[in-house]
């Protein structure tokens, strides 16, 4: 039994022919072939279950998005009101002026930080990726470790002499250093995650290429940018998502002029008292941009959490 | 592919005995291949190693920035108040604790899920969008959203279906906890898992549909149970990807600050590591002691994060051996 590792599954597990030949007895004794489940019954009970599951896990999400619709006397009540009459006050209510505080400088914050952190990442992680895949360095594998080593030291751990810098230099509060900080934090997994896309280039074609005496521009165009397009979209998304949704960095490091919209949304409660359809609404509308992007990139998601690692 | 790469990109390297113009110009060929490195590295060199590099030096100064004539060299006494600090070391437990639990309960719970979405049924698409939206909304105002429309005791919709249950069987005395308050760890907890769970699901499906279907296939020919197959075929394979999920987990909740700052505040317990460091210095203005607790905050996560590397790595060495 112990054998039927997938480490050696070629000559532990009996082929069908094997079997058919009748040359092998069943490993699995006196259940003979007959305890194979009807694959469709098990199907059906699998799905039931996985859908229960998937709607008590996206419950509160979209309790929070129908509370954001409700008004504020019918988003507070117990039990709760599902059937409540569907009004768009807490989004009005959100942007509109009547609140005094308005969401649009830091939505423009995140959205500038968030754009502009991926663009830069983006401008040092790609020749860093070539140069640890396509044609690598010696010792890429130490370089890649020493990437992923950043990516694993706590933010917490540096953030005082960031704090401290930006404070003495004038930078705190300012968007262009929380730009900087977040292209810091997306670099080390835009890294990993462009060279797990680019050795996904077949080494046949750069060969061919190079026979055929085509440059590093042609090459870079015509063989590895069509390969590695995809990866570059899937990279920018998840640094964009990182950005948008990290607190800790802006908290400390920006204030007034440049605070993000996950800093505007904890002020934004304590200062307006709780209002939940209002803040229902603008918890929806933060979260808006990540859902649709992550949502358009599930797969590559994981893989740049789990930096490259996972294909 | 790495010996592949290695061998086209490296020619002529093989010269019995370089004369000087060759070796010159390897190295020049050697540079020339260093070169798109180098601003990736020097960047994150300057922006991450350097100010840990301070860190390190303050974590041994006695500095309070609202005395600052009594700044000078501290030697060990902020390791030692960390340690002995009562909030401090709580701090630590409660960094444990919490990543202790929410990356077990998220990685079985992310297995189960895992497994039922690995067959087919009608809406599976649909069932895994569902799936992943808790890990997409922005961390903040899902802590929000679980402080004040799940959990409040008065109106939170956890409470109103315990109301709204209860009314079906005539009755008007529903229970109603009062989590944030009564067991605010268990909240955080809870709301965590919540939002991991998808991920740990998304990494494991990922490892079943890498999974040799022609062993399975074999196995169930010679009458395997499902349960043999999950126990023999399944696990074993999966182990690198549970691994994985459960190290980077722990990397990533290890530094959670979001859902303490936004479900407690700190309050009751709650206060991890990371939070703890960031009030020690933002509003206690200990800049020597949030220093030492942000070195032991990563000679914590070295420990985790070596063996992390070393289960990406193995990961890393089946990729480079296809």
């Amino acid at each position: 039994m112990s054998t039927l590792t997938p480490a050696a599954p070629q000559n532990s597990v009996p082929g069908p022919t094997a079997l058919n030949s009748g040359s092998r007895r069943s490993r699995f004794g006196k259940f003979g072939g007959k305890s194979r489940m009807d694959p469709t019954r098990n199907n059906t009970a699998a799905g039931i279950a996985a859908w229960l599951l998937a709607l008590l896990f996206a419950a509160p999400v979209l309790w929070m998005i129908l509370t954001s619709f409700h008004s504020e006397n019918d988003a507070a009540t117990n039990p709760p009101s599902l059937a409540a009459n569907l009004t768009l006050d807490a989004y009005k209510e959100f942007f509109g002026a009547s609140s005094g505080v308005s969401p649009w400088p830091p939505l423009i914050n995140s959205a500038t930080a968030s754009i502009l952190s991926t663009v830069l990442v983006l401008v040092l992680a790609i020749p860093a990726a070539y140069a640890l895949s396509i044609r690598p360095v010696k010792k890429w594998t130490d370089v890649m470790f020493f990437f992923l080593s950043t990516k694993m030291m706590p933010v917490v751990a540096a953030i005082l002499p960031l704090y401290l810098f930006a404070k003495t230099t004038g930078a705190l509060d300012n968007i262009w250093f929380l730009i900087l900080m977040y292209t810091s934090m997306n670099l080390p997994i835009a890294v990993w995650m462009m060279r797990s896309f680019l050795a996904e280039v077949p080494v046949e074609m750069l060969e061919a290429a190079q026979i055929d005496g085509a440059n590093l521009l042609l090459t870079l165009r015509k063989v590895i940018a069509p390969v590695a397009m995809p990866g570059i979209a899937a990279t920018a998304l998840i640094c964009f998502i990182f950005s948008w949704n990290e607190l800790l960095l802006a908290r400390v490091l920006t204030g007034v002029v440049a605070g993000t919209a996950p800093v505007f949304l904890t002020g934004f409660v304590s200062s307006q008292g709780l209002f939940l359809a209002k803040v229902c609404a603008a918890a929806v509308v933060i979260s808006l941009p990540v859902l649709f992007a992550g949502f358009a990139a599930q797969d590559k998601l994981v893989q740049g959490l789990s930096l490259g690692a996972v294909k | 592919m790495t010996t592949a790469t290695a061998r086209i990109s490296r020619p002529g390297t093989s010269a019995t005995k370089p004369s000087k113009n060759a070796r010159a110009r390897e190295r020049a060929l050697a540079w020339a291949r260093r070169a798109p490195l180098l601003p990736a590295l020097i960047f994150l060199i300057i922006v991450t190693q350097l100010p840990f590099v301070v860190t390190l030096i303050i974590s041994f100064l006695n500095w309070n920035s609202l005395r600052p004539d009594q700044t000078g060299f501290a030697g060990l006494e902020n390791y030692i108040q960390v340690l002995t600090n009562a909030d401090l070391r709580q701090a630590i437990f409660t960094t444990i604790i919490l990543t202790v639990s929410v990356v077990l309960a998220s990685l079985v719970i992310g297995l189960g899920l895992a497994l039922l979405l690995d067959k087919k049924f009608i809406g599976r698409g649909l069932a895994r969008t569902l799936l992943i939206a808790p890990f997409l909304v922005v961390p903040v105002a899902a802590a929000l959203i679980w402080k004040h429309a799940l959990l409040n005791p008065t109106y939170g919709l956890i409470n109103g279906t315990l109301t709204w249950i209860w009314s079906l069987f005539g009755s008007n005395t529903p229970p109603q906890p009062d989590l944030l308050s009564q067991a605010p760890l268990m909240a955080v907890i809870v709301s965590l898992v919540w939002q991991w769970t998808p991920f740990m699901m998304l990494i494991l499906l990922a490892g079943l549909q890498s999974r040799p279907m022609d062993t399975v296939e074999a196995a169930q020919m010679d009458g395997a149970t499902p349960w043999d197959i999950f126990r023999h075929l399944t696990l074993p394979h999966l182990r690198q990807y549970l691994e994985l999920g459960g190290l980077l987990g722990a990397i990533y909740i290890v530094q959670n600050f979001d859902a303490v700052f936004t479900l407690t505040s700190g309050g009751l317990g709650t206060a991890n590591l990371p939070y703890a460091i960031y009030q020690t210095f933002y509003f206690a203005n200990e800049y020597g002691l949030a220093s030492a607790a942000g070195v032991v905050v990563v000679i914590g996560t070295i420990v985790v994060a070596t063996f992390a590397l070393r289960t990406v790595f193995s990961l890393f060495k089946k990729e480079a051996a296809r």
